[in-house]
């Protein structure tokens, strides 16, 4: 499996657009922060020791590929160039964090449902994506994949304070679960703000597409496990998966009501997206990513039953900066950049 | 001169930051201007605050560093990895495993006010065992959903298990540190 190969594939495991309540839920998440016991941890730690690091979980890799019964291959960032990296942030593989550092390195599985970041903030993180809500499923396989590992490297752990990690706020279990929910019913009947606000009530955190200080776009919110210390990791999967069941009800109730209450305003709102999106010659990744998520609301209502539902994730990955220029193999300005988002929009719209 | 004090390290500007370093009961005062403080880096919690995970946590950290500067003998690195206090209370970011030993008394504070609990009771790797204390206490909150959702004969048994548990651990010597489990 090359790099290039894998970076122009548009679409990785969790975007086929499939899974329970896929509708609302577009991808689960289960990160395992884990650290070698002798070696520093990644922030204070010599060139010459990262690369280190990065050989010992290669070594491991025969280990993890046969519990796994998946081919992993290694990719140092040395030598990458930036729009590869910033392709890999855009398909959620990679942090901003690591794209940034050359003595890091990612570990991928073909299907790239399972990578792994290499000296991050941790030395391991690792991480399983999947499409829809399958919270419990994506832990089981990172359970898995963190037993193979653990088999063959000495992870830094203490009995009273589990896992031990660079930063003290993913102590214990090292463990993030995140869903990415798209939630434009409670946005546009204004509950958002109340419902997601309550969250830390519950142990849920609100983040950004990309993560930790970025922006709610596109009506899509990232909503994790605050902490990380004195659960077990079955109670933080079970906590995240109800609070995300909860919201998928709201959402579709919200939706309901605003269908019944505002039909024609509403109708009116999607096929204008819809509108926009098939004729526009020029277009801003901020304005598409708003748009799709009006034409995605309108699929779900049945408003556009013409249009497939993975159009959403599809377009929202293949529209993003570095996807574009990877796709033109080159660096593109602003306006060829908008001309060519615009483009492929109508043509994957048109296509049926 | 005006009663303004100078900084003792350049000795050309006011001093704006003041410490009193305690160790072993002799208390030394320390006087410096901003400039000098951040060559210094004591003061670094004191200087630019940064809007991350991270520099809230520093904030945290910082409350708890002044109790936990009386107890403690001198600015003590690592011996793992050469990480001072001072370094992580601006980054908010351990050094290496062995930090979690080094600055516990002061860690442990701050783990309580970000997890709300000190113990792990979640999994070990491959070929260590849970410690008993925590598989107690994860049975102790399988108890209580069971006894939530009336389902009393396996609360009977779960509360059996846990009795041997405790029974085990009483005759090993270790006593769990944690008062009860935590409602949730």
């Amino acid at each position: 499996m090359s790099l290039d190969e894998l970076l122009k594939r548009e679409r990785s495991g969790w975007m086929k657009g499939d899974g329970p309540a896929a509708d609302i839920v577009l991808s689960s998440r289960v990160r395992l922060a884990r650290n070698l016991a002798d070696t520093a941890f990644p922030p204070r730690l010599s060139p010459a020791a990262a690369a280190g690091v990065v050989e010992r979980v290669q070594a491991a890799l025969p280990s993890l590929s046969s519990a796994l019964n998946r081919r992993f291959a290694l990719f140092p960032l040395k030598g990458m160039s930036r729009l590869d990296r910033q392709v890999l942030v855009e398909k959620h593989l990679i942090s901003p964090l690591l794209a940034k550092n050359d003595a890091a390195a990612v570990v991928l599985s073909e299907d790239e449902t399972v990578s792994i970041m290499v000296n991050e903030e941790d030395h391991l993180r690792i991480q399983v994506l999947m499409p829809g809500l399958q919270l419990e499923e994506a832990w089981r396989l990172a359970d898995a994949a963190d037993d193979a590992l653990s088999r063959v490297l000495n992870f830094a752990y203490s009995d009273d304070q589990g896992y031990l990690t660079t930063c003290p706020t993913n102590l214990g279990t090292g463990m993030r679960v995140s869903v990415m929910m798209h939630l434009p019913g409670l946005v546009l009947s204004q509950q958002a703000g109340r419902l997601l606000g309550a969250l830390p009530k519950l142990g849920a955190v609100v983040r950004g597409m990309y993560g930790e200080g970025s922006e709610a776009k596109g009506n899509l919110f990232q909503i994790s496990n605050q902490v990380t210390l004195g659960q077990t990791e079955r109670e933080l999967t079970d906590n995240l998966s109800s609070i995300a069941r909860q919201l998928v009800e709201q959402e579709r109730s919200a939706r309901e009501r605003l269908y019944r209450e505002m039909r024609w305003q509403l109708e009116d709102r999607v096929c204008r997206a819809y509108g926009i999106l098939t004729n526009a010659r020029l277009i801003s990744s901020d304005e598409a990513l708003r748009l799709l998520s009006d034409l995605r609301l309108g699929i779900d209502l049945n408003i556009l039953p013409h249009v497939p539902p993975q159009v959403f994730s599809d377009l929202v990955v293949a529209t993003r900066v570095g996807f574009l220029q990877k796709a033109a193999s080159r660096q593109l300005t602003p306006q060829e950049r908008d001309l060519r988002r615009a483009t492929l929009i109508r043509q994957r719209l048109q296509a049926r | 001169m005006s009663g303004q004090i100078m900084c003792q390290e350049c000795g050309q500007r006011p001093a704006t930051f003041h410490m009193t370093h305690v160790i072993n009961d002799q208390a030394t005062e320390v006087h410096l201007c901003e400039q000098c403080a951040r060559e210094h880096g004591e003061f670094d919690f004191l200087l630019e605050p940064k809007f991350s995970l991270h520099h809230l946590l520093a904030g945290l950290l910082e409350q708890h560093a002044g109790a936990w500067a009386l107890k403690s003998p001198t600015q003590k690195a690592c011996p793992g990895c050469g990480l001072t206090y001072a370094d992580f209370a601006r980054t908010g970011l351990l050094g290496c495993a062995r930090c979690y030993e080094t600055f516990a008394g002061a860690l442990e504070p701050v783990v309580r006010r970000v997890h709300g609990h000190t113990r792990h009771v979640g999994k070990a790797p491959v070929g260590r065992e849970v410690p008993v204390a925590a598989r107690i206490q994860q049975l102790r909150r399988r108890l209580q959903q069971a006894v939530a959702e009336e389902r009393y004969e396996e609360a009977a048994r779960l509360r059996d298990e846990i009795r041997q548990l405790e029974a085990s651990q009483g005759a090993a010597g270790g006593a769990s540190r944690e008062g009860g489990p935590r409602s949730r």
